[in-house]
């Protein structure tokens, strides 16, 4: 009854989901343009892709999170009846392990178990679940140390998402049939990634599928029997493994070409860059004048590196009216804008200290500051005293920017500052970024963006939480980037 | 490991306490003397389980004490007079708490307004029912408020059964389980298919329901009510759901504690009179107990998180 490995009873030419021609737009942004995949029984499909290429939102349609606003999906073993996407999917034996953990840290092991398997309930259930996860822990990871009684929270990184792992694949009523492994071995060290590897190849001889997302590309190759490249929504390449090099793989999931390059303005870089300014413990620095690129997957401790710089450096009292960095946020809900704020208010902020007389604001100064804004970077209003948001994302981003350069920093810190920003307001931004760098500033930038990243003087790509490579000058392409962000060896070994 | 030591510090404070009681007042030490030492602690903990059960889905509940008030009015006036409409008042009331959690996780209100608001709503009705204090207890519930156990008075036995009770309930159940999974991770059990809102509704029809049994032993001991009766327990029970080492976020409760967490604070409070501290300063005294224990718990956490990191790095 509670088998782990294979799944029982699937025929296999029948495929266990299929999707053909699936869209989901979210506003005007395409997350997936048009994607078939098929996956049928035995099969382990590598899913690879740079940033935003559309993998999790790949994954949400299959596990039924999402519902393409085009197109259809097909299960094997549900009827299409009623239903929300999530139950069907999971009907038919469609698991998904997350990369974000999405474990309850206040539960034990075995109460976890009981999120996803709705069937444990009733008298006993308790000591069904602990079989049950205990079973699959020791199938896929033979000689952990995971009691099922532990509580989550007290968990290392690794267990808990060897919990994750075993859960998805942990038999009950609806056996596993497929099974979706987002990053699964980002935070498992080489021995427990190996074990993985093994259960996964067991798995898929055994009648089960696995769809497997991973920056490794060594792991990929090691397990997938088929290859999936995704590039800005849509399937680019689908061949059995055995057809790719990784070479391959990298060129197939970069643009044409650089096709970029020449928006590139050289700068004489020579001249414009000073002394180091900047050297932080994980081996990032700049110097004056340089604008400096964070670059590499999405989550790889870039944005962390950035914060613990800039909390480093800022919060002391005495500098106020000077502060040594600025910070341009990304995330403009989060920690930009102020919603219920006018524009002007909202591009003050930082500056009101040096604003202020005798703890008052003189509203003259800050109105002069705001119209001089205004008309630098062109933030499209009639009214600085209208609602910050009554803005476009682009604008809004602007005024962030104008908070961030109106400072007398000479360090600026932007964390993906672009995310949602028009092609225009884009290319005024990076004008702004060269010219204030030529005047002697020196920016910090993360971006998830390659062509943003072809913008910098020097760039550092972070794997792991780890500076994995510094590239300058005409290394600087998307090529030596993604070959940076990606680990080409084998399984961690 | 943290969360199995985790009740130890309600135990150990409430011992303490309990020592100190005995050691000023020996006489305390005898069948009448802890009844009427833990009397008054069954509804604040009825009380504080309520408010757990919100806590629990990451909500705080700043109802309760007027919540209390107004069931407590009905149970003196209806209740009494006619039983019939006083059960369909008092099951109305629990179906508007499920309503209120539904209302808060669907519109994703702030739980501490929406409670606010509503703290008037219950305040304004007990107001209506009850403008003088009056009433009268229904019979069925003084006679069981006033039963008289071999061994044991009756206010440990009732408390060593909510809190057995609530136990199995919360900690053992498998809808235990995921009513305390949706404060842990709502979006995991979102993903696996389950409906947060229902839920949710689930968790705060529970706090109606504890704050119903509340009022009713209320009425039971006083034997008359007041639409100010129990205004004070909105902070007493918040206070004894974190005295119990329960946390405002994340879904970490604990019944056990929540129930020894109000005996804390009911104790604390005879405490001071055994002190002979003036009435003006009991409040303050209170809050003193209050911050001495949660500092403590503090150091505790702290510590452990210590060792935690550097087994981890």
């Amino acid at each position: 009854m509670e088998v782990a490995t294979g799944a029982g009873g699937s025929k296999p030419d029948v495929p266990l989901v299929a999707l053909s021609g699936a869209c989901v737009h979210f506003g005007a942004v395409r997350a997936l343009d048009g994607v078939s995949l098929t996956v049928r029984p035995g099969e382990c499909v590598g899913l690879i892709g740079h940033n935003g290429a559309g993998k999790s939102t790949a994954v949400n349609v299959i596990n039924g999170g999402l519902t393409p606003t085009d197109g259809s999906v097909h299960y094997a073993h549900s009827p299409e009846t009623k239903g929300t996407g999530v139950v069907r999917a999971r009907a038919s034996g469609i698991r998904s392990v997350f990369q974000e953990l999405s474990l309850c840290p206040n539960l034990s092991v075995l109460e976890n178990l009981r999120v996803p398997h709705r069937d444990l309930k009733g008298i006993g259930w308790r000591k069904a679940a602990a079989e049950r996860i205990a079973k699959a822990l020791d199938e896929v990871f033979p000689g952990h140390r995971i009691e099922p009684g532990m509580t989550v929270g007290d968990l290392t990184l690794a267990e808990r998402q060897m919990v994750e792992i075993a859960a998805g694949f942990a038999g009950g009523p609806s056996p596993a049939r497929l099974v979706i492994l987002d990053e699964p071995t980002s935070s498992l060290d080489a021995s427990i990634a190996r074990q993985l590897l093994e259960h996964v190849r067991r798995f898929c001889a055994g009648g089960g599928a696995v769809i497997f997302i991973s920056h490794m590309l060594g792991e990929v190759f090691e397990v997938a029997s088929r290859i999936d490249v995704m590039k800005d929504g849509k399937i680019i390449a689908s061949r059995p493994a055995s057809d790719f090099t990784q070479q391959g793989l990298i060129d197939a999931m970069g643009h044409v070409a650089s096709e970029k390059t020449e928006a590139r303005v050289a700068v004489e870089s020579s001249q414009r860059i000073g002394d180091e300014v900047l050297r932080t413990s994980e081996g990032l620095n700049a110097r004056k004048g340089e604008i400096v690129g964070l670059a590499g997957l999405a989550g790889h401790g870039q944005a962390e590196a950035l914060a613990r710089f800039f909390m480093s450096r800022s919060g002391n009292l005495r500098r106020v009216k000077n502060p040594d960095v600025a910070f341009v946020a990304g995330d403009r809900g989060r920690d930009g804008v102020m919603p219920i704020w006018s524009i002007l208010r909202n591009l003050t902020l930082t500056h009101l200290p040096s604003l202020a007389r005798r703890g008052l604001v003189s509203a003259e100064a800050e109105r002069k500051l705001g119209a001089d804004w205004k008309q630098r970077i062109g933030i499209r209003t009639g009214n600085l005293d209208n609602l910050i948001l009554s803005l476009s994302g682009g604008n809004q981003q602007k005024v962030l920017f104008a908070r961030a350069l109106a400072s007398t920093a000479p360090i600026v810190v932007m964390d993906d500052p672009m995310r949602g920003v028009d092609v225009g307001t884009k290319q005024e931004a990076y004008d702004m970024i060269r010219r204030e760098a030529a005047s002697g500033r020196t920016f910090l930038w993360y971006s998830t963006e390659t062509d943003e990243v072809c913008q910098c003087d020097r760039v550092f790509v972070f794997r792991n939480g780890r500076i994995s490579a510094e590239l300058t000058g005409g290394e600087i392409n998307e090529e030596n980037i993604l070959a940076a962000s990606f680990q080409m060896q084998g399984a961690g070994a | 490991m943290n969360g199995k030591y985790r009740i130890l510090l309600p135990v150990l404070s409430l011992t303490v306490l309990l020592a100190a009681v005995f050691y000023l007042q020996p006489r305390a030490m005898s069948y009448f003397g802890l009844n009427l030492l833990f009397n008054l602690a069954v509804p604040i903990a009825l009380a504080t389980i309520a408010q757990m059960m919100i806590m629990m889905v990451n909500d705080i509940d700043l109802s309760v004490g007027t919540f209390v008030s107004f069931v407590a009015c009905v149970t003196a006036t209806f209740l009494n007079d006619a039983p019939l409409i006083g059960v369909a008042i008092l099951l109305a009331s629990i179906l508007a708490y499920a309503a209120i959690g539904a209302l808060i996780h669907i519109r994703q209100l702030p739980a501490i307004v929406v409670t606010l608001g509503m703290s008037f709503v219950w305040g304004g009705l007990a107001v209506l029912l009850l403008p003088s204090p009056g009433g009268a207890a229904p019979d069925w519930i003084r006679t069981i408020m006033t039963v008289k156990p071999p061994f044991v008075p009756m206010a440990v036995v009732a408390c060593i059964l909510i809190a057995g009770l609530t136990h199995l309930l919360i900690m053992r159940s498998a809808t235990g389980a995921i009513l305390r999974a949706v404060g842990g991770n709502a979006q995991a059990v979102a993903r696996s298919g389950w409906s947060v809102t229902k839920l949710k509704a689930g968790a705060y029809a529970l706090a109606g329901l504890f704050g119903v049994l509340a009022g009713v032993c209320l009425v039971g001991l006083t034997t008359s009510a007041d639409a100010n009766i129990a205004l004070r327990y909105t902070l007493l029970s918040i206070a004894g759901v974190i005295l119990g080492g329960g946390e405002f976020t994340g879904g970490r409760v604990s019944p056990v504690g929540a129930v020894i967490g109000a005996l804390t604070l009911a104790l604390a409070g005879s405490f001071l009179s055994f002190m002979r501290l003036s009435p003006d300063w009991q409040i303050g005294a209170q809050g003193a107990i209050l911050i001495l224990v949660l500092a403590v718990r503090l150091i505790f956490s702290r510590r452990n998180r210590k060792w935690r990191t550097s087994d981890n790095g």
